[in-house]
């Protein structure tokens, strides 16, 4: 008997003792989402994620013994500040991680930053893929986490045999509309099939556009859109739509860019059936899941709505917590190795795998838009490991991303050397 | 009775035990015995193996099967997860189900809902279902069902519907469902009837058609492939020649010899890369070292030294290639019809071509004519502040937002659309009309005769006001629908389309247009500001008060941008940047048009918009191109005429 | 009007004429000697680095902001477009920076391959490493020079001046003067900037040049030293600037252009070629606005076309306003101010302010700040930060001779209707 308790105090004492040596308390965690400027529309939801992900924690005794302290910087959407402040957090505020950015552009700005400073970012946002780096955890899908399996959805499902990529000019809808296109190219769909337009952010003039796509069924065959329009844009580009009215039956629309918040903007009667692919839906039915938008919804008011990005979050933030738990602290290599096979259950259930290409490995859905906002999931597809560096372009496909094994994250397989450990920006 | 006495057994074995209701279903009738024999297929509810489910559903035709395939397309079928029989359900109070019977959808009763799990057909699948209902539908007594079949018809057509089409043309009673069927029974005789005649009759009987529908039924019949031959073989008279370097590419016709192995493969830089490798020997490639490799012609050399070894397939020159496509020749082969088919397709799609032509015109002029409108609306307000009163307001785009916004929260406090639209024009305009006083009154009278101070003025009220706007409605952008009887759209032919919404912005822009003209020359305020624009001073000592006037010309001016910002809002979004989308396009629309005038910027704003349209037809993948274009166009168009299109001569020109 | 054009018949030395550049330099030299002390590469490391680079990069917007003066503040030309200018010296030098930092990686790794490796392999090689991300992979033409660091250079002064020449020329010729010029150089960024936006621009569109700050061949030396080095080039070409352009105002040219700025016509009357003295301060102006961003985006680390954007360039507008138009010092005290205040606000820095039914969070008020006090300068202070300073050293502005502050032809009407 007093053996044990000789033994758990002094086990006690050394968790006490040992617990500050490892982690500084509080455990600062760096919060680099833009709240002011064009991109505050998507990105403060996120941060209010955050800081309430991290209350959470508090609740339930914090990390390693320590509380978690949220440090928020606002980058305001401005692509140098997301450089500078990521530096700022990492030097002056020395935070343990960076949960942070929405844009790729401010991705590749914040990068080389990260890399030099070897700090830690989880970055939430389904992206172009085509990049991996050492210091970033990518908990949003990759390409073939959301566009692909929506492309085989509309060949197989719907069998749509003309397509309209339609895209904002930058650089995830550039890339993912490549991939597409090569791989449409790979099932056989001819290249005067694809038509591929891009219109400027914030556009709002769709009327030339949406006659376009109409007119592409002239020659008998099946047309479906892809849309990697992104932020207020959709509003004009699916009021047009439903003005000149394609139901989802005739001309169905999948969007990558496309989530609950962005439909709170719009009337959704007329849109009832197009489609959206995302790793999460808000109307996904499970206990978690209602817990989830419960606690979001008691925060934050009773109409705001939970979105894919918050979702990444939770995974990312929650495996992050059990990874720097599993390293016994917060060190970022030491955390980096113990996240590798992290598993955490995801909202929609099943669980997602952190994979050693710092992907997540989780299952897609398709939702199709209700008249309330919503999405209904008609599809899940099985547990898709994300990866870095498509197969469907051909410079990308012999590249492959192993920080475990390999610890390289450009390694290129036919001539067996890594490319470069810096991520390319 | 039986029936009657199972089902109350039923019921009173689900309230004694609270036992999943569906287990106390009869799993015997041939309607669930159909379900669960393509149970699995069902579930997995994919349009690749659905095919046989839905057949068998079609072929049985009975009355349950169609309630069926209705229920299941409605989204009301659910299966038991235990058990895995097949029930409606409809969601009733507390999260539970009200269950019926997938036989004669007779009430079962209330059942948990996390027993059972949706069955959710993706719109592939409800199509499917659609196509298989046709033929319950066709004739049914409701013409409302008949134009869904009609409407299934249209989407997903088969070759059976010919015939069910062709047995229910008589029966029709609906003069529109009529005519519908009667289009729908050409297009389908078109698409899959046996007899060539009759189809090319059919295609002749369409003639000066310019439907989607029926180049989507011609077209398919056109169809080619490109096929290749020896020049020394003859060609039936049939096909079409195609020559080399004309209309088919040099690469892709050797390309075409390559995949018929008529010719060898191209040696690529990659290949020729791998075969030198494959070859090294110590540190040299058939006896070139291998440091000396770094150029291209090295490498072909050294590769021509293997192929001499034999060591690598000889390199394909460019004189291979002309050599070898010489020897072919190359032509089209129709496949998607038979030939005659083919043929009077062919004529009829050019004869549509030409009619498309003139008709695409006309909808880009459309679209043109329609984003004038909305330049012109947006831009009025700066024409009247800039061009009348010379006051650069940057704030302009800034009124536009709070006008959306307007609208947005009158939208919140009256829900019905028609009604809040006729509230929220006019309290738009007071609302802007108000804050273009208040800015005159307290920024820009003190600046009118420092006109660039203005503009910087002006624009810290702009990011001020913007900020403002996040800060109270948040950064998401917020719904502003228009009322009902403006959604879809005019459609004049399947090409000429314009949505409602843009008709109406358009009107507005007429009507403002000669409201401002009306204001201008026939009111006494009209007389009043051209009199205090032209010489204010004179203006004055003849009684009229400057200061007043300059009051209520920006007041007029922001009102309408106010409401311009409800129009732009209904047909666009409403967030707290839009101001700024419209400010610089509205300055050039002014500009460019000629200040002081109206007429220029009416002809501005049609210049800027057809305009833009113009370079997005030219080139259609790349919206950005052509807005930046558009601005280099401007650019220089004020370089030759810097006062606008509409310039005024003399003194007023100097104000 | 002619003795303005005759007031300096004699010759006075350059200090004399211009004794504010003096204490300028003395200032200028102080600081970057006081920062070079306090930040980490080379002395005590009480500024961290992140700090140093926002000095730098002020140090930078103050030179624009010494252009824009000129071009404005003297000459009367509200230029809506010099950043424009700015952005294209940070792109001229981004392409240099990206295409040799990857060249070293490509060679790298190619230099493990079984074959030497062609100079198309390695053209090919960098042009994937930098177009892959936006889905290219072939060089275009407008990289024809990026891989010659002098060429490079050499752009970043004549692509920003000879844009000025060709739209100067044009502009000035067709006599757009006032608001219209403004409005037509804005429509200018505005089409460079959309430009730049698309993809096929071949400048990777909407994500720019990035990892700018990471300098090729220096991947060793650590970014506490870099700092330092472009906070002594930046300061070294503010004071460069400064001098250029007091001298440039200070003689008988700056004469005729605040002549021009006061009243163009009448100096048209007197034979001088107005167009000619226009058109050399936009191109001039416009060269050192390229060179500060050239000196600006390695520091930032990346340039994207949002850079661009007009609203940019009305920012510059604002803080040579708010610094003092018509003063050179003016136009420094007003961008190191306003852009230090931004950064200070934006940063989470300032505490909010708990008025018991609402909390001012500054990250959500400080534009709207930023905005009233600018309306607030422009009708209460029309001569800016700078007008305090001539305040306090009671010193008049020596060139004016009577015309009332501004680029403002109004006001000169007015008087000649009074008469």
């Amino acid at each position: 008997m007093s053996r044990t308790l000789l033994k758990t105090s002094a086990a006690a004492l050394l968790i006490a003792s040992a617990a500050p040596a490892f982690a500084d308390c509080p455990v600062k965690v760096g919060v680099l989402h833009s709240l002011s400027g064009t991109m505050a529309i998507s990105e403060t939801t996120l941060k209010d994620t955050m800081e309430m992900l991290i209350e959470q924690q508090n609740e339930k005794g914090g990390v390693l013994g320590c509380q978690l302290e949220a440090v928020v910087v606002d980058p305001a959407s401005d692509w140098p500040l997301f450089a500078e402040k990521a530096r700022e957090l990492l030097t002056v505020h020395e935070v343990d991680v960076i949960f942070g950015n929405w844009t790729s552009v401010s991705r590749k700005s914040v990068l080389p930053v990260i890399e030099e400073l070897n700090g830690l970012l989880f970055y939430p946002v389904q992206y172009e893929g085509e990049e991996s780096s050492k210091n970033v955890f990518y908990t949003g899908a990759a390409p073939n986490q959301q566009a692909i399996p929506a492309t085989d959805y509309f060949l197989e499902e719907l069998e749509v045999e003309k397509f309209a990529l339609l895209g904002t000019d930058y650089v995830y809808p550039r890339t993912t509309n490549n991939i597409l296109e090569s791989y449409l190219q790979q099932k056989g769909i001819a290249k005067e099939d694809i038509f591929v337009n891009y219109t400027p952010f914030g556009h709002s003039d769709w009327s030339k556009i949406v006659a376009d796509v109409v007119a592409l069924g002239a020659d008998g065959k099946k047309v479906g859109v892809i849309s990697t329009i992104n932020g207020d844009a959709n509003i004009g580009f699916y009021k047009e739509l439903a003005a000149a009215g394609i139901s989802a039956d005739d001309i169905p629309v999948v969007a990558f860019s496309v989530g609950e918040e962005e439909l709170s903007g719009l009337d959704t009667t007329n849109l009832v059936g197009h489609l959206a692919a995302w790793n999460y839906f808000q109307s996904a039915d499970t206990e978690a899941n209602a817990d989830w938008v419960a606690a979001w919804k008691a925060r934050m008011g009773e109409e705001r709505v939970t979105n894919d990005p918050m979702e990444a979050h939770y995974i990312g933030f929650n495996m992050w917590v059990n990874a720097a738990q599993a390293a016994g602290t917060t060190d970022v290599d030491a955390v980096r190795t113990a996240m590798y096979g992290q598993e955490f259950p995801n909202l929609t259930g099943g669980t997602a795998v952190m994979l050693p290409n710092h992907h997540l490995a989780k299952p897609v859905l398709i939702g199709e838009i209700q008249s309330d906002g919503q999405f209904d999931i008609i599809s899940e597809t099985d547990v898709v490991p994300g990866d870095a560096w498509t197969d469907f372009l051909p410079e990308s496909a012999v590249l492959v991303s192993d920080w475990k094994e390999l610890g390289c994250g450009m390694y290129n397989t036919e001539t067996s050397t890594c490319v470069q450990i810096k991520s390319n920006y | 009775m039986t029936p009657v006495i199972r089902r109350l057994a039923a019921c009173l074995l689900f309230c004694l035990s609270c036992a999943p209701a569906a287990s106390a279903q009869e799993r015997n009738t041939p309607i669930q015995l159909l379900l669960q024999e393509h149970g699995a297929q069902i579930k997995k509810s994919s349009r690749k193996s659905i095919g046989p489910a839905i057949d068998a559903l079609a072929a049985s035709g009975s009355e349950d099967a169609r309630r069926v395939l209705e229920r299941w397309q409605a989204k009301d079928m659910w299966f038991d997860k235990e058990s895995g029989l097949f029930v409606f359900a409809q969601k009733a109070d507390g999260g539970d189900l009200r269950l019926f019977d997938v036989a004669g959808a007779a009430e079962i009763g209330l059942a948990p809902k996390a027993d059972f799990k949706q069955l959710k057909p993706n719109s592939g699948i409800r199509g499917m279902i659609a196509a298989a209902l046709v033929q319950f539908q066709l004739n049914a007594p409701d013409p409302e069902t008949r134009a869904t079949a009609l409407t299934a018809i249209e989407r997903d057509a088969e070759p059976s519907h010919l015939t069910a089409l062709r047995a229910s043309l008589g029966k029709e009673t609906e003069p529109a469902l009529k005519t519908r069927k009667e289009r729908l029974e050409r297009l389908l005789t078109i698409r899959f009837a046996e007899d060539e005649a009759e189809r090319i009759a059919a295609i002749k009987d369409f003639s000066g058609d310019l439907g989607v529908d029926l180049r989507a039924a011609l077209t398919p019949l056109v169809a080619t492939r490109l096929a290749v031959a020896p020049r020394t073989e003859t060609l039936s008279p049939d096909v079409r020649i195609v020559t080399v370097g004309d209309t088919l590419a040099r690469a892709q016709a050797y390309d075409l010899l390559v995949e018929k192995e008529l010719a060898p493969p191209r040696t690529d830089p990659d290949s020729l890369r791998e075969t030198l490798i494959a070859n090294i020997e110590g540190h040299k490639i058939a006896g070139v070292r291998i440091a000396t490799l770094n150029t291209d012609t090295a490498r072909a050399r050294a590769y021509e030294s293997l192929a001499i070894q034999g060591l690598a397939q000889p390199l394909v020159t460019e004189e291979d290639v002309t050599e070898a496509l010489q020897r072919f020749a190359f032509f089209e082969v129709f496949v998607g019809a038979p030939l005659p088919v083919a043929r009077a397709a062919e004529v009829a799609l050019q004869d549509i071509e030409a009619k498309l032509a003139l008709s695409q015109t006309v909808d880009l002029a459309l679209d043109g004519l329609s984003l004038a409108s909305i330049y012109f609306l947006a831009a009025i307000g700066l024409a009247i502040t800039f061009g009348v009163m010379g006051v650069i307001n940057m704030a302009h785009g800034e009124f536009i937002m709070m006008g959306a916004y307007t609208g947005y929260v009158v939208q919140l406090f009256v829900p019905d659309y028609t009604l809040s639209i006729l509230l929220a024009i006019p309290l738009a305009f007071a609302v802007t009309f108000g804050a273009g006083v208040a800015m005159e009154r307290l920024v820009i009278r003190w600046l009118y005769h420092r006109p660039l101070e203005t503009l910087l003025a002006t624009f810290g009220v702009s990011i001020a006001l913007q900020q403002l706007a996040k800060n109270i409605f948040g950064t998401q952008a917020r719904p502003l629908t228009a009322p009902g009887w403006l959604d879809g759209s005019l459609v004049i032919n399947d090409v000429i389309a314009i949505s409602y919404i843009r008709i109406a912005i358009f009107v507005l822009a007429l009507i403002f247009l000669a409201v401002f003209l009306f204001v201008m020359n026939r009111t006494r305020l009209g007389l009043e500001v051209r009199a205090v624009t032209q010489n204010p001073r004179m203006a004055s000592s003849m009684g009229i008060n400057p200061d007043r006037i300059n009051m209520l010309t920006f007041g007029f001016g922001s009102g309408i941008a106010g409401i311009a910002g409800v129009a732009i809002g209904l047909y666009a979004k409403v967030t707290s940047e839009m101001g700024s989308d419209y400010i610089v396009q509205s300055f050039m629309t002014v500009v460019v048009g000629g200040v002081g005038n109206i007429w220029g910027t009416l002809l501005g704003a049609t210049l800027v918009g057809t305009l833009q349209k113009g370079i997005e037809w030219l080139n259609p993948s790349n919206t950005l191109a052509a807005q930046t274009y558009m601005i280099l166009f401007i650019i220089l168009f004020i370089q030759f005429r810097p006062r606008g299109i509409i310039a005024l001569k003399g003194r007023a020109a100097e104000a | 009007m002619t003795d303005v054009l005759t007031a300096h018949p004699r010759r006075r030395p350059f200090v004399a004429r211009y004794p504010s550049a003096v204490v300028f330099l003395a200032i200028l030299a102080l600081f970057t000697l006081g920062v070079t002390i306090l930040a980490e590469g080379f002395g005590i490391g009480v500024i961290s680095t992140s700090f140093v680079k926002t000095l730098g990069k002020t140090l930078c917007l103050c030179l624009v902001a010494l252009a824009m003066d000129l071009v404005w503040g003297y000459c009367g030309i509200l230029s809506l477009g010099h950043m424009a200018f700015f952005g294209i010296g940070g792109y001229a030098i981004g392409m240099w920076l990206m295409y040799a930092r990857t060249e070293i990686i490509v060679r790298e790794s190619l230099a493990a391959a079984p074959l030497p490796p062609t100079p198309q392999e390695i053209s090919d090689g960098i042009a994937g490493q930098i177009f892959g991300v936006v889905g290219a992979s072939e060089f275009p033409p407008i990289w024809a020079l990026a891989h010659s660091l002098p060429l490079q250079l050499l752009a970043v002064v004549l692509v920003p001046g000879l844009i000025a020449l060709v739209f100067g020329w044009l502009a000035f010729r067709s006599r757009v003067t006032g608001v219209y010029l403004s409005i037509l150089t804005q429509a200018m960024t505005l089409a460079l900037s959309l430009y730049l936006f698309q993809n096929d621009s071949g400048l990777r569109g909407n994500n720019g040049l990035s990892g700018l700050q990471n300098l090729p061949g220096l991947s060793q030396v650590p970014q506490s030293t870099i700092s330092i080095i472009f906070l002594w080039a930046s300061a070294l070409a503010l004071g460069l600037g400064y001098l250029l352009c007091a001298w440039v105002v200070s003689g008988q040219f700056g004469s005729v252009i605040r002549a021009i700025r006061d009243d163009e016509a009448r100096v048209r009357f007197l034979g001088y070629s107005v167009e000619a003295y226009k058109l050399f301060i936009f191109t001039f102006t416009a060269v050192i606005a390229g060179i500060a961003g050239a000196l600006y985006y390695p520091q930032a680390g990346i340039i994207n076309p949002a850079e661009i954007a007009p609203i940019a360039s009305i920012y510059l507008a604002v803080w040579v306003a708010i610094g003092g138009r018509g003063k050179l010092y003016g136009a420094v005290i007003g961008a190191a101010f306003v852009s230090l205040l931004s950064t200070w606000f934006t940063g989470g820095q300032a505490p909010d302010i708990n008025l018991g039914f609402y909390t001012i969070q500054w990250v959500d008020w400080w534009t709207i700040l930023l905005g009233l006090s600018f309306v607030a300068v422009t009708l209460f202070a029309p001569r800016g930060i700078g007008g305090l300073i001539d305040l306090i050293t009671e010193r008049r502005h020596p060139d004016r001779h009577g015309a009332d502050l501004g680029p403002d032809p109004g006001a000169l009407q007015e008087k000649e209707a009074d008469r």
